[in-house]
């Protein structure tokens, strides 16, 4: 077995990254997700890859956009007002059908907020974190490993459906250190952008040009590419939900949580158990393309559902959705940069028991 | 067993250092553990303090509650914690720096005057160190050998010339329990 290491989340992404082929980081600093840029300023330069720090979160994002036409595997990290700022080039992404990896350690918001951890970014990540219609991939990682093996699903999914992939944590996520199993370097990244068929990767006067663009001034066109594309998200909502579940066998409540606050829960479940409620959780790893059918099934033989978030009731609006609101979704959350305490989350669930 | 260590006390005092050693050497043990740090606008003077798990199970939660072991290294991080450790728990009071005594009876208290020793050996901001050994000392955590080990690999290459002095100082806190009968 590979050697475990002890690693911050941030540390354990960029270094996944590196692994996974990626050359090319563009950044700017925002607490609490600069490990990741100090990680790549060392590491980047001394393995012949990229490693800016741009004038602005704007034009990360958009050097991001560049390097990505071109079929590498390329990347940017902030936390939530830095991702605002990202949000018209990740439009631009998605409106040209560019993978890349992006990662929000969500902070407390709305505007400046605070630096403390926080999921209040759900909404505007899962929604579409842009003008236009799209959708970007949302991974939430739970582990410093998981950091590590969805950094690898993020580029892996994002190339197959051609669409920007986010990693989506909060702020204790990235500041943690857990031991961790990098992935095997087993990417060449000169060998990435030859399986990308629509790269701008020069003609070598063999072939037409390749076009990266977000613009049909056409409507007709601009229609069809819409329509191509939601195709393509429906195929992923079809194939690529991931969740986890626990004690979800004989559960008459269920915890539905992701990141610090799914641990949280975890602890609580267990106390929970202790007294005799029969409590488990489902945990989404895939926020977009959101897990709807365990819950739908969950819904069929638990009582209640209880989200417990760090915002004031976003990924609940999903619980419900999913279930058709079937069933009552109660909420714990704390917000602001504020956590939930296991005990707070057992009183919630001792409640639902009820 | 479960290991749930609040390191607490001023920003420069080296307690996510101190914290992040004694993570890695429960890895080195092949152990369960999590290190979670205050993270924010702080500095040397600020306040700061780490959690430390160190587990034969799997880490749920690296957020703790209640800690069995605490470390204290000014009173503010006295007052703040005193209440949180679970009963039976066991805080390690850095007595030249902390006046006052732990007011809880269910608990055991180790005072111990880290930062006056380690000015005595020239280096006092290796009065972390000294409560660190006592404290693997004292409750078994990880093993005092181990710790060594972790030092070698933990300590930054900026900082490899203090490596024996740091070994000296955690060797120092594991006699001061020795010593003192605890």
């Amino acid at each position: 077995m590979a050697e475990k290491v002890l690693m911050k989340g941030n540390e354990a992404i960029a270094e996944a990254a590196i692994r996974c082929g990626c050359r090319h980081y563009f950044g700017y600093p925002i607490t609490p997700q600069t490990e990741i840029a100090a990680y790549m300023s060392k590491r980047m330069p001394k393995i012949g890859g990229t490693f800016l720090q741009a004038e602005s979160e704007i034009a990360a994002i958009n050097m991001v956009y560049g390097a990505a036409s071109t079929g590498r595997r390329t990347m940017t990290s902030s936390s939530s007002p830095g991702i605002s700022l990202k949000a018209e080039g990740l439009s631009y992404l998605a409106g040209a059908d560019l993978p890349a990896l992006i990662v929000n350690i969500q902070r407390g918001g709305p505007g400046l907020g605070g630096i403390q951890p926080s999921q209040s970014d759900y909404f505007f990540m899962t929604r579409g974190p842009g003008h236009g219609d799209f959708h970007i991939i949302v991974l939430a990682p739970a582990t410093v490993q998981e950091m590590a093996d969805m950094t690898r699903l993020a580029f892996e999914l994002g190339e197959k459906y051609r669409m920007p992939a986010m990693l989506l944590a909060d702020g204790t996520m990235g500041q943690m250190m857990e031991p961790v199993v990098l992935p095997e370097e087993s990417v060449d990244p000169e060998s990435i952008p030859a399986t990308k068929p629509w790269a701008t990767t020069g003609t070598g006067m063999k072939r037409a040009h390749n076009i990266v663009n977000s613009l049909y001034l056409k409507p007709d066109e601009l229609e069809k590419t819409n329509i191509e594309r939601f195709e393509r998200y429906a195929q992923l909502e079809k194939e690529e939900c991931r969740w986890e579940e626990y004690l979800m066998d004989d559960a008459e409540i269920c915890v539905v949580s992701v990141g610090i606050t799914a641990r949280v829960s975890k602890n609580a479940i267990v106390a929970a158990r202790k007294e005799g409620i029969k409590v488990g959780m489902i945990r989404p790893i895939t926020l977009y393309p959101f897990p709807k059918a365990p819950l739908a099934k969950a819904a069929e033989k638990v009582k209640s559902f209880l989200t417990v978030e760090l915002n004031m009731g976003q990924m609940n609006e999903d619980v419900k959705l999913a279930i058709n609101c079937s069933k009552k979704v109660s909420m714990c959350n704390r917000v602001g940069g504020m956590i939930p305490s296991s005990d707070e989350v057992l009183e919630a669930i001792r409640k639902e028991a009820k | 067993m479960t290991y749930e260590v609040i390191m607490a006390g001023f920003g420069g005092q080296g307690l996510l250092f101190s914290g992040k050693v004694l993570a890695h050497a429960a890895l080195i043990e092949g152990k369960e553990l999590s290190w979670l740090p205050s993270y924010g606008p702080e500095m040397r003077g600020g306040t700061c303090n780490c959690s430390v798990i160190v587990s034969d199970d799997p880490v749920g939660s690296p957020i703790i509650a209640r800690p069995n072991v605490l470390m204290v290294m000014n009173e503010p991080s006295l007052d703040k914690f005193e209440s949180a450790v679970s009963a039976g728990g066991t805080v390690f009071v850095d007595s030249s720096l902390i006046s006052r005594k732990v007011e809880r009876t269910d608990i055991e208290a180790v005072y111990i005057p880290a930062t006056q020793m380690a000015k005595e050996m020239n280096a006092v901001s290796l009065a972390n160190m000294i409560i660190l050994g006592a404290i693997v000392k004292k409750t078994g955590c990880v093993a005092p050998e181990v710790v060594e080990k972790s030092l070698r690999e933990t300590i930054s290459a900026r900082k490899a010339a203090l490596l024996d002095l740091n070994l000296k100082a955690v060797e120092m806190g594991i006699r001061f329990i020795e010593e003192n009968g605890k």
